[in-house]
């Protein structure tokens, strides 16, 4: 029973330290995936007095991805009534040309402002118009959660990371006994802390698959996905092959490494 | 013959103006039956502790097995372990282990596979008259019977040296000439070098020994 106590004190506390690690993997991919969107979605109006392509736009600014000449047919069709078509001839030639520029990934303000400023130094542009507003402000405040979780995540692993320290120094003074006889009869150092190592990383191994139920359990119910599908974002909150290993390797990680510490720890004191 | 323990102005304490064991010279020869004797707190203990490298030399020299007991490396002292048999008062079995298991021990040690390490230790097991309690725990065996465990365990891997610290202490009749017969035994037929630290030299003992007697930090051998 107590054996069962202290495995699932480290289990628990490596699982705290795996949760907060895939929560923020989870969150800087949402991030990601509505960066996309927003890229995807955004785009600057650019008003041009002769017709530019896209490699002109592209030698104005490198973050501009591909140009979209804009139709000005669906304007003059309802002209078509109150004009001759003589006059919308001569209206069609002296109208502008409408562009709309996609950029290859969505920019902060400043960059905004300076991509502006590079258009209009252009003299056949006359107007460029941004919008960038409103996405920005909604982007900022994730960003936001995004560092607020990292924060949150680092303190999280650092106070686990401790708790699995003093966990492992228990399991010493459990072991200490046996290794201290093993010792006397000429055990290396990899022989006496065998155990130690075994528990770490059978324990390891645990609180991946707990790890695993658990995404598994909130994949299954589906109610991050509503959220997530209301903002428009669809994505893989936990991929079962490549979170799983990239998990477990993190819980051998430390596992082990804090077996080691408390190994060359009790071999100084020898 | 080849000494197993050379000691050459050998100074032994725990704490610095402490001295245990003070400037004592004297070696054993491999494959004699050594007893140390002396009061209470004399240093016997002290001295069996030099000799597996629980303690080291303050001062002086001290060599065991061929090996410089002065600032020994883990993997020298490990080595020279693999070859010393020891017996505490205590015991020191490990209460979580099978008697079997903790009888074999220095063998898993030592790298022996299964099939050979199984077989000395029901030949040990045998020799102890504990081969029906294999499969218990220590604590499940008398103080007797677990000095016994204990006594099979030091020669599970014959060794070249047995270190023996007060073996017979607190056991009873039959124990005691179990333990006394193995030793005897390990002596004459394998050749084994033994050390006893004891308040009393046995009456019963049967083979040709040296005492060396620690007083007031000296050691001087008893003819």
């Amino acid at each position: 029973m107590k054996s069962l106590k202290n495995h699932i004190s480290l289990i628990i506390a490596l699982f705290t330290v795996l949760f907060s690690v895939q929560i923020y993997v989870s969150v800087d991919r949402t991030i990601a995936a509505y960066e996309t969107r927003l890229k995807n979605d955004y785009s600057i109006i650019v008003v041009s007095s002769k017709l530019l392509n896209v490699s002109e736009f592209k030698a104005m600014d490198n973050l501009i991805d591909r140009s979209e000449p804009i139709a000005t047919d669906q304007v003059l069709e309802r002209l078509k009534a109150e004009m001759s078509q003589k006059n919308l001839d001569l209206l069609k030639l002296t109208l502008p040309k409408f562009y709309r520029l996609y950029l290859n990934r969505f920019p902060t303000p400043y960059e905004i402002e300076k991509l502006q400023k590079q258009l209009q130094k252009n003299p056949a542009i006359e107007r460029v118009e941004g919008y960038a507003q409103t996405h920005d402000t909604v982007y900022k405040l994730m960003l936001l959660f995004k560092d607020v979780v990292q924060v949150f995540s680092i303190v999280i692993a650092a106070v686990t990371s401790l708790l699995i320290l003093k966990e492992m120094r228990l399991w010493q003074f459990q072991h200490a006994e046996r290794m201290s006889i093993m010792a006397l009869f000429g055990a290396p150092v990899w022989l006496r802390s065998a155990v130690l190592f075994r528990l770490a990383i059978v324990d390891a191994i645990i609180a991946t698959c707990m790890l695993c139920l658990a995404f598994f359990i909130i994949n299954e119910y589906g109610w991050m996905d509503v959220l997530l599908h209301t903002v428009g974002i669809k994505i893989q909150l936990f991929n079962f092959i490549n979170d799983s290993i990239r998990s477990l390797i993190i819980a051998l990680s430390v596992s082990i490494v804090l077996t080691l510490t408390i190994v060359i720890g009790q071999q100084e004191e020898e | 013959m080849d000494k197993v323990i050379i000691a050459e102005n050998l100074s032994l304490s725990y704490k610095e103006f402490e001295t245990i064991i003070s400037k004592a010279s004297f070696s054993i020869d491999a494959g004699s039956f050594v007893f140390i004797t002396g009061a209470s707190g004399s240093g016997k203990s002290t001295l069996l502790k030099s000799f597996y490298g629980a303690i080291e030399p303050r001062a002086g020299h001290l060599t065991v097995g061929g090996v410089k007991m002065s600032r020994i490396s883990t993997s020298k002292l490990n080595f020279l372990r693999r070859h010393i048999g020891i017996v505490f008062q205590d015991y020191k079995l490990i209460k979580e282990w099978t008697i079997e298991k903790n009888v074999m021990l220095p063998l898993i040690i030592s790298g022996y596979t299964k099939d050979v390490s199984g077989a000395q230790v029901q030949k040990l097991l045998g020799h102890v008259k504990l081969i029906h309690q294999a499969g218990k725990y220590p604590p499940e065996l008398s103080g007797g019977e677990q000095q016994r465990v204990a006594m099979a365990r030091a020669l599970a891997h014959n060794p070249i040296l047995i270190l023996a610290d007060e073996p017979t202490g607190n056991l009873d009749e039959y124990s005691s000439e179990v333990i006394w017969n193995l030793l005897e035994g390990a002596n004459t037929q394998l050749k084994t070098t033994i050390i006893v630290v004891t308040h009393h030299i046995p009456s019963s003992i049967n083979v040709p020994y040296k005492h060396f007697h620690i007083e007031l930090g000296n050691i001087h051998e008893v003819s």
